[in-house]
């Protein structure tokens, strides 16, 4: 729909995503003819401008993290396109792809897991840098003591273990990692959630005092409202595989207008004891990704569901400058 | 650290007393004993009368089968045993030790070379079927692998036999040594030689009855890493497959895979009973065999405390080898 503006190859967009599908089969033994898929991610499409930070909302199991993986091709890609610097992810051959890969890092959400229990911790940060020779080998060292620096971490860290650090710490080490390696696009794959409250904020600060010094471009994904409000610029709502609505954070959380949006922004806890919340609550529980409901996925669980929202699949589509909504409700021409 | 082997140590020592009294009470058990084995025939033809039998059970310490007599007996085992005094073997008309210490070395030799090739083939196969889960190569080298542990070793060995000595004669049938050759005294090479030969086919055996479960184990513990979040940041940061697989899941392979495998080091010294005697092999599997059919009770019980010994220092430096290679563990 949009195919004249991203052919121009426009410079400002680092990132853009065009119908990304990610379609995971049932069964690999099944008897009928027709496989049954998983579709985690069904047609997805959204843009990052460069130096920003998109923040991709949703409720858990909507396919946030999918996205996010198979944007990086960490997963395959089923269908669609994966515009990073008007290249295209999903066709990459491998090769490529491994030297684009600096480029583009990942935070991942347990910082507990992500960190290879074998190595210490200055390898693990500098492993990848001394393979794509980020830097030349004689500022090797001192390279990743400033990228430690930066993050936090005192220098005398650099032959412990992972099992030696808090969450906190490690999710920093994680941080350090993917900076170390000098990329453009991070994608933060919730960050935050496995750590405690008053640790998030300093990770968050990090990240943001970071992408003020060098530049970087987020995909922050989250489910945590909040937080998603403080660092983002643009906003992306999930529901079941599919973008609902999509916009600057201004627009969204002041108007939100999918249902979905709606009833998502409404449960944000506001620090003001006499504040009345309306909390919109859903009835009834997320449908399966294997078998979705026709028409609009949410009609299931809309309070305003019309006749047409069994029949048609609804498409984002612009309702106010920079604010887009998939929703037929807005269709009404 | 020291207290924890003092303790390990001291629980030991109480499984091996445990142990012998089990397999005293078994031994002195069974129905026929070493003086009716040997005796046996002497008394068919009638030289031999059952006074004479009585002594000759009353000389060897076996004629009271009370419950008593079987204690007393046991514990006056016990305490020879302590001072390192396994009594004398009645078949082998040796030092129990001896006789240990004369047939150790063969047997060794095989276990160890099987478990060295064992290793080689095994956990390259493990990794290569990890990494392609689910792929041509991993369900063929599964498939091979389950037949080869399926196998029971004297069908394994009867088949090798047929096929590599019977109908294409290339290894000899049994033994150690070709009786049929004389060796001058300064041939060392060609007698070194001559038991290489015989060899090849008991290692084959016990190497192929070996690969399975280490193939498993190797699969198993590479697919859980492969599968963790490391991993995928190993990939994201673009490094290549090779080091990916090696140097980040393979050495988080390595803690369970080193530590199960240091466990078997001490049983290489058990010999292996059952392949030995198919394959006449004179190591300490196939004297033990002998030993015990024939109700040789010094014997039997040496080399059952012996393998107990093994399989309690095997759990041991299993025990500490995880906390060497693993620098999260702390045992205490």
């Amino acid at each position: 729909m949009e195919i004249d503006r991203t052919n121009t190859n426009n410079n400002d967009d680092i990132l853009v995503v065009r119908n990304l599908k990610k379609y995971y089969p049932l069964s690999r033994f099944s008897l009928s003819k027709e496989k049954a898929f998983v579709k985690a991610v069904d047609d997805v499409s959204f843009t990052i401008k460069r130096g920003t930070t998109m923040g991709l909302v949703g409720e858990s199991g909507c396919g946030k993290t999918t996205v996010g993986r198979t944007i990086l091709r960490l997963h395959e890609v089923t269908g669609g396109q994966v515009l990073f610097d008007g290249k295209d992810l999903a066709t990459l051959p491998s090769g490529a792809l491994r030297k684009l890969r600096p480029q583009m890092q990942m935070i991942f959400q347990d910082p507990y897991s992500s960190l290879s229990p074998r190595l210490p911790i200055g390898e693990i940060i500098g492993e990848a840098v001394r393979e794509h020779k980020i830097v030349p080998k004689g500022e090797y060292r001192s390279h990743i003591l400033k990228v430690m620096n930066d993050c936090g971490l005192p220098s005398q860290y650099f032959y412990r273990y992972p099992h030696e650090f808090s969450g906190g710490q490690r999710q920093r080490v994680s941080i350090a990692r993917a900076v170390a390696l000098k990329p453009k696009f991070i994608i933060c794959d919730e960050p935050v959630s496995a750590l405690d409250v008053s640790i998030q904020a300093q990770i968050i600060n990090l990240l943001m005092d970071l992408q003020a010094q060098f530049g970087y471009t987020y995909l922050f994904i989250s489910h945590d409202l909040s937080v998603v409000e403080h660092i983002s610029d643009t906003i992306g709502v999930m529901y079941l595989g599919s973008l609902v609505e999509y916009g600057s954070k201004e627009s969204v959380f002041a108007n939100p207008m999918h249902p979905y949006s709606k009833a998502l922004l409404s449960a944000v806890p506001v620090p003001d004891p006499d504040h009345k919340m309306n909390r919109i609550i859903l009835t009834g529980d997320l449908p399966s990704p294997i078998n979705p409901p026709s028409g609009c996925k949410f009609r299931t669980r809309c309070s305003s569901c019309m006749d047409i929202c069994s029949k048609k699949v609804p498409q984002l589509r612009e309702i106010e400058k920079g604010h887009q909504v998939a929703c037929h409700l807005y269709n009404k021409v | 650290m020291l207290n924890y082997i003092i303790k390990r140590l001291l629980l030991a020592l109480l499984i091996l007393i445990g142990a012998s009294i089990l397999i005293y009470m078994l031994s002195m058990l069974m129905p026929a004993d070493y003086i009716d084995n040997q005796t046996a025939a002497a008394l068919q033809s009638g030289s031999m009368t059952m006074e004479d039998v009585m002594r000759l059970k009353q000389l060897y310490g076996l004629a009271d089968k009370s419950f008593k007599g079987i204690m007393k007996s046991y514990f006056s085992w016990l305490l020879s045993a302590f001072s390192g005094d396994l009594g004398h073997s009645f078949l082998y008309s040796k030092p129990v030790t001896a006789v240990l210490a004369d047939y150790i070395w063969i047997s060794f030799t095989v276990a160890f070379i099987s478990y060295i090739l064992q290793i080689i083939i095994a956990i390259p196969m493990g990794i290569k079927a990890a990494v392609n889960q689910y792929g041509p190569y991993d369900y063929t080298v599964s498939v091979f692998a389950m037949i080869g542990t399926a196998f029971p070793s004297f069908f394994l060995s009867a088949l090798l036999m047929n096929v590599f000595s019977i109908r294409l004669g290339i290894f000899p049938l049994l033994g150690l040594t070709t009786a049929t050759k004389v060796f001058g005294p300064n041939e060392h090479f060609a007698i070194f030689l001559d038991k290489a030969w015989h060899l090849v086919l008991p290692i084959a055996v016990l190497t192929i009855l070996g690969i399975g479960g280490t193939m498993r184990f190797t699969r198993t513990n590479m697919l859980e890493v492969l599968n963790s979040d490391y991993i995928r940041t190993a990939r994201a940061k673009g490094l290549p497959e090779s080091t990916v697989v090696y140097k980040h899941a393979f050495r988080n392979t390595l803690i369970p895979l080193v530590t199960s495998l240091s466990g078997l080091l001490p049983s290489l010294f058990g010999g292996a009973m059952i392949t030995e005697t198919v394959f006449a092999i004179p190591g300490i599997g196939y004297m033990a065999y002998r030993a015990t059919i024939q109700g040789d009770i010094p014997f039997i019980m040496g080399y059952n405390m012996f393998l107990s010994i093994l399989t309690v220092s095997g759990m041991l430096i299993s025990d500490l080898m995880y906390m060497v290679v693993d620098p999260r563990v702390k045992l205490s």
